[in-house]
């Protein structure tokens, strides 16, 4: 079964060019089949693997496909093959599961769409991508899925080309990744220069042997892939492009923009986790990045009105989680709240996306008291919000917060800072998904609902309902009586969690604690926007800074994007050419100085030549 | 002679009167070989005259083909009118 691996990459790929090649030829119906049933395939395909590899695991606890040598120069031999182990496993099955059920909502969402099949390659592209990102075994693969996932996020959110504001959406996003991507890029210059190799295991072993914990070398590698990932992942401070890629379709921004491509980062450190280890400096910056992320994004999506802008901060804020998780060397919590994550996330966007095609509005404030009338994705909402905020003991995303936030505390890394600013991310997490709740759903309606959802709609909604709530059973918090089956199946692959600071903070006062500022974040929520308030943005200071997004946007417009439209502007008028400008106006001078001598007449020329013959005569004769 | 010839030839507008005006200045120069050659006792003046005059006949020929399809084309034998070279 395991020999089948290559076949979950390929269908995606065969079928992204067939339907890129073919797809305006075709119906409606085969461009659905094809592409939501690719996607389809891929994840039976992944469930077969995955039970393979669970009940008889392989040699090592790693699979690897080798199908063949990309190119070879010289000592530099990158192979295209497939490396299968707990980590890429977890991912395989969230990029196929979910990346299926977000395809077949789009099979409906996108029907009246007269793009639908040039959408679906791109989806298809993406899932391709995304799919040799996490299984490629070497760096240079990993580096051509994420390019491709890059790709296909530009593509996607520049889906509607037609309006210039999405246009520039797609462009910010693609550029702002760029920046991280350098930093990738020369990353990996550094680590083959140094250590003659790109696959990942090999690297990995020769960095452990050559390079002492924190050398500058493995600081200089490892601050160079973080630099990567924090493009990627929408990191501070390259974290303005997310809010604006949520111009694409919404079934774009729940795959790409929430469940999958943005946790790349996440998953790029997790698998260089020993460079990282190694580096316990850039460790470092990784949770103060991770914790300054959550907190800003977290204060933006209060203020935000626009419903999708509210969960693009919600990610970035998120994400900002497990980037402290992997700050703090929990990596197999970091992959743990990433596959929740991606469950209510994808859920949160879906359900999102069909409230703006039954009332026409993204806007919060003009919704309002759709409880009854939307009464499925009323009830995805409430399950996916409380998965986001952490409903204790019934949602995923509470025993996976609340491993996090233990791991503030008690990690090697850990101390009461991050347990703090953890559980003020949490409060503020509460908050701001309640109060998009409460905005949407209750209060006197403004909206009216004009389109119902179809079947395909409310099946995969469901699904995911079902995978938010019990989706963080698969790791429960042993002083519960759980067992923390995901950590030990990661534990081949990753470093087990460790418990170093044994103090006053306890698990359990962590566990009460998120739930106490759940309950707060709520009790909060209902008393500033409940159905009793007056429904007005609130306009001080504060509200306009985060609506801004803490002026970020601003700032770069001021330190970048002017100076170099500035300089653009000036090049357009190409101030090196001057001189040779000079030149060429010397030359039309002088032709049209000589052009006044070219007559056309015969007898002109005549006296030309006679003057000229006396001139030269007299020349001859008399200049001696 | 020859500046008889060359006053002819910037003054006259006619094309025949231009190429018996070069015909004339031919002739001069001719002429003036001819004269130097019988001064110096040299052949080579005479031989030069014969070369001038085979010239002259084919310059003329040339020369009246010319005004001939000239003379087809425009119903004129102005000299200044031929001016579509002009830069």
């Amino acid at each position: 079964m395991l020999q089948l691996l290559w076949l979950i990459v390929a269908i995606p790929f065969a079928s992204a060019a067939l339907l890129a090649l073919f797809g305006s030829r075709l119906s409606r119906h085969a461009v659905a089949i094809i592409g939501a049933g690719s996607i389809g395939l891929s994840a039976a395909l992944t469930l077969l693997v995955g039970a393979q590899f669970v009940f008889s695991p392989p040699a090592g606890d790693a699979y690897m496909q080798r199908l063949w040598i990309w190119m070879e120069s010289g000592g530099f031999q990158p192979e295209i093959a497939f490396y299968l182990d707990p980590v890429s496993l977890i991912m395989l099955f969230v990029i196929t599961f979910v990346g299926f059920l977000i395809h077949l909502y789009s099979v409906e969402y996108m029907r009246d769409d007269e793009g639908y099949a040039r959408f679906f390659a791109y989806m298809n592209l993406f899932v391709a991508s995304m799919l040799t990102l996490v299984l490629a075994n070497n760096l240079l693969l990993l580096y051509l899925g994420w390019e491709g996932v890059g790709l296909c996020s530009f593509l996607l959110i520049g889906f509607w080309y037609r309006e210039p504001q999405n246009v520039r959406a797609a462009s910010k996003a693609f550029i702002v990744t760029r920046c991280g991507d350098t930093a990738f890029a020369l990353g990996l210059f550094l680590l083959f220069t140094r250590l003659n190799t790109l696959d990942i295991q090999e690297v990995m072993h020769r960095a452990t042997a050559e390079w002492s914990p924190g050398s500058g070398t493995a600081l200089m590698a490892a601050a160079l892939l973080l630099g990567g990932a924090v493009g990627k992942s929408a990191q501070l401070p390259l974290q303005t492009w997310l809010p604006d890629a949520m111009a694409g379709p919404t079934p774009t921004s729940a795959l790409i923009h929430a469940a999958t491509m943005v946790t790349a980062g996440v998953y790029l450190i997790t698998r260089t986790h020993t460079l990282f280890s190694l580096a316990p400096d850039v460790q470092f910056a990784v949770a103060i990045i991770g914790t300054a992320t959550m907190l800003l994004a977290a204060f933006s999506a209060l203020a935000q009105r626009d419903m999708k802008r509210v969960l693009a901060y919600s990610t970035i804020s998120q994400i900002g989680y497990m980037f402290l998780a992997l700050g703090l060397g929990a990596w197999s919590a970091a992959m743990f709240h990433l596959m929740t994550h991606a469950f209510f996330k994808a859920l949160l966007f879906l359900a999102a996306g069909v409230v703006i095609h039954a009332v026409h509005e993204q806007d919060l404030y003009r919704m309002g008291g759709l409880r009854r009338e939307l009464r499925l994705v009323f009830w995805a909402f409430a399950i996916g919000g409380s998965a986001l905020a952490g409903l204790p003991l019934v949602t995923a995303g509470f025993f996976s917060k609340d491993l996090i936030l233990w791991q503030s505390w008690a990690g090697p890394n850990g101390n009461a800072w991050f347990w703090i600013a953890g559980m003020t991310g949490a409060l503020l997490t509460s908050l701001y998904t309640f109060r998009m709740i409460l905005l949407a759903f209750y209060g006197p309606q403004q909206a009216h609902v004009r389109s119902h959802s179809g079947l395909a709609v409310r099946l995969s909604l469901t699904t995911l309902c079902l995978l938010s709530l019990v989706g963080g059973y698969v790791d429960t918090p042993p002083h519960f009586g759980g067992s923390p089956a995901l950590s030990n199946f990661l534990s081949s692959a990753l470093p087990p969690l460790e418990e170093v600071h044994i103090g006053p903070i306890t698990e359990t006062i962590t566990a009460f604690s998120a739930s106490t500022v759940f309950a707060l974040g709520f009790g909060f929520a209902y008393l500033l926007f409940g159905p009793q308030c007056a429904r007005q943005p609130a306009t001080n200071i504060f509200e306009r800074l985060w609506l801004a997004g803490w002026g970020f946007d601003w700032m770069y417009d001021r330190i970048f994007v002017r100076p170099f439209q500035w300089l653009a502007r000036k090049c357009a008028h190409d101030p090196a050419d001057v001189p040779i400008n000079v030149i060429a106006q010397m030359t039309i001078v002088s032709y049209r100085a000589l052009r006044l001598t070219q007559t056309g007449r015969v007898r002109w020329y005549a006296t030309g030549l006679a003057v000229g013959t006396v001139v030269i005569l007299a020349i001859a004769l008399f200049v001696r | 002679m020859f500046l008889l010839g060359l006053a002819g030839l910037l003054t006259r507008r006619n094309f025949i009167f231009t190429l018996m005006c070069i015909e004339i200045m031919l002739n001069a120069s001719g002429l003036a070989f001819v004269a130097a050659g019988s001064r110096w006792a040299q052949p080579d003046g005479q031989i030069m005259f014969l070369f001038i005059l085979a010239m002259a006949a084919a310059e003329v020929s040339v020369g009246l083909a010319f005004v001939l399809l000239y003379h087809k084309r425009q119903l004129a034998l102005d000299v200044d009118s031929a001016s579509e070279l002009r830069g």
